[in-house]
């Protein structure tokens, strides 16, 4: 078992009367990439502003790499952004990172190995004023990566970016896990999680609702969408079959839902041998957008 | 303790606007004292010679220098009000706090570029004046040399405190402009008080109070030097005044204690506050 980056317990924090986050515990291990899902105002940014010590406490605690650092020696370790890019407008690229490398104890020789995986090294001596906003997010993350982090916190990276300038981030944000870094990703978006995280949270007004692996919360054997030009017939056997359970038509579409793993071959060879001949045969799992919104609605 | 005043002096150093007001805070109390001890021929009238006055002398220069000087230093408390204000403003504060500053760190910086500057001005203003009395004097004593290291200090301690106050105002108000608002206000406030005092007790324990408040307690600390002049002129005709000029070491206690005070409420409101 790898060791623990941080770990969270019943962290509570109240902005008055309101609960922002209520009672969250949770673990984050070496290696993985965790994704922090939840609607606008569930306490994401909340939490991470506790652990990254600019949000109080109202109570419980949490502590970074197993409690063998204190907070403020901890975070520099910890590389991170939250949700915009905040910097000195009046300086540049390189004179806002020499800050952060002063910050964080290291020596200004990163600035450029960083400014090249974020692609900014051309625009270096720009000021930071002058940035489209991917410039400055990029510049961000560039920011975050100055002290070789073992952990990178990403607080809705993507968040106002154009279609290319959310493509750039993931690009960079899936190379940098892939060299092992363990990321902590918080986002409401999410495809973004699905495609990029191995582990999720899921929180709703505060409270954590879902915590464990993507593809363990996927938990059903999907579902089949079929079409045929004797469509009764198709129903007739849909009812029949032990592997289906619920079933819904829409539009001559009929969506039949798995009790049990069928593969679309056998299943396809299977009707072919009762004379139904299907016009539309597609197999898929329900995307983490169906089980989030499920999740977060019905409770 | 390097460290962080190099990462405030970068702050500053790099921003125009501060940069200017640095500048304008530290030269021009030096062009204009420099510029008062030339002669002057005003069109062929007649020659403005202050010095002639007997002000650039020792010890009175001391006095005097760091009296005129220290108005100045209102240019350097814009810059300190808005080292915070732009750090709320620009939401740099939170970033360097993600990036691993602590909160006493944020503080500690913003005090040693305070300390810094007054240091630098206090022994710019100490080398100019030294430099004009020397000038000017024809006697130099080691007394003379040691009134003028008690104005100093005073004008140190005058300083930080001043700037101390403006940077707790600053964490109190999050924005440069209301900050300023505040010390007009406490201005204001000391000054009804000090009616609404001297309405009801007898004129000795009101300037005992009085002399407690803030930005009264500064301005104490370096007494007005007029009259000083004036009994310079007049020495020879017997002048019946209490006039006190001297620096008190009572009257630095009590801006010490400000300046602590200052501090450590702005330390505190830092610490509570959610960013």
């Amino acid at each position: 078992m790898e060791a623990p980056i941080l770990t969270i317990n019943n962290l509570t924090k109240k902005f008055g009367p309101i609960t922002a986050v209520n009672n969250l515990s949770f673990t984050i291990n070496k290696g993985e990439i965790y994704g922090i899902l939840g609607p606008n105002g569930s306490g994401k940014s909340t939490t991470l502003g506790m652990v990254l010590n600019v949000v109080n406490t109202t109570s419980g605690h949490f502590k970074w790499f197993n409690g063998t650092l204190n907070t403020h020696d901890a975070l520099r370790k910890v590389g991170a952004i939250i949700e915009r890019p905040n910097f000195y407008p009046y300086m540049t690229a390189v004179e806002n990172l020499k800050l952060v490398c002063t910050i964080k104890h290291v020596h200004a020789s990163k600035i450029e190995e960083k400014l090249d995986i974020v692609g900014l090294l051309d625009r270096k001596n720009s000021t930071f004023r002058n940035y489209s906003l991917g410039m400055k997010q990029r510049l961000a993350i560039a920011s975050a990566l100055l002290n070789d982090p073992e952990i990178l916190i990403l607080d809705e990276p993507t968040n106002g970016l154009d279609p290319q300038g959310i493509h750039h981030i993931r690009e960079i944000i899936k190379r940098i896990a892939k060299q092992g870094t363990t990321i902590l990703l918080a986002s409401h978006l999410l495809d973004e999680v699905e495609k990029i995280c191995t582990h999720v949270v899921i929180l709703r007004k505060g409270i954590k609702l879902y915590s464990g692996r993507v593809d363990e919360m996927i938990s059903s054997h999907g579902f089949f969408e079929l079409k045929s030009n004797t469509h009764d017939l198709l129903m007739q056997e849909l009812k029949a079959h032990p592997a289906f359970g619920k079933l819904k038509v829409h539009n001559g579409l009929i969506t039949a839902f798995l009790n049990t793993p069928l593969a679309a071959d056998v299943f396809n060879k299977q009707l072919f041998e009762k004379h139904i001949i299907l016009t539309h045969l597609v197999q898929r799992k329900e995307s983490l957008e169906e089980q989030f919104l499920q999740l977060t609605d019905t409770k | 303790m390097l460290r962080l005043l190099k990462l405030e002096l970068q702050k500053l150093l790099l921003n125009r606007t501060s940069k200017m007001l640095i500048g304008i805070s530290f030269i021009l109390p030096f062009f204009v004292i420099l510029l008062s001890a030339l002669k002057i021929n005003v069109f062929g009238l007649f020659t403005l010679n202050l010095g002639e006055l007997g002000i650039f002398n020792f010890p009175v220069i001391w006095h005097l220098n760091t009296f005129f000087a220290s108005y100045f230093k209102l240019f350097f408390a814009i810059v300190v009000v808005s080292m915070i204000g732009n750090e709320y403003s620009n939401k740099t504060l939170k970033q360097n706090l993600i990036d691993g500053l602590s909160k006493r760190e944020f503080i500690s910086s913003k005090c040693y570029t305070i300390l810094f500057f007054s240091l630098l001005s206090t022994l710019l203003i100490g080398v100019i004046s030294l430099g004009i009395g020397w000038y000017y004097s024809s006697a130099i004593n080691l007394s003379h040399v040691l009134e003028g290291s008690t104005f100093l200090i005073a004008y140190f301690i005058k300083l930080v405190g001043f700037f101390s106050l403006c940077l707790c105002l600053a964490v109190l108000a999050k924005r440069s402009a209301f900050a300023l608002a505040f010390l007009g206000i406490i201005l204001i406030a000391e000054w009804i008080l000090y009616g609404i005092l001297s309405w009801n007790f007898e004129a000795e324990t009101v300037a005992k109070i009085h002399n407690l408040f803030p930005l009264q307690s500064m301005y104490n600390l370096i007494e007005q030097p007029f009259q000083r002049i004036a009994m310079l002129k007049f020495s020879r005709q017997k002048i019946d005044l209490t006039y006190d000029y001297m620096v008190h070491f009572h009257e630095i206690a009590i801006v010490v204690l400000w300046t602590v005070v200052s501090i450590y409420v702005a330390y505190r409101l830092l610490k509570k506050r959610d960013l």
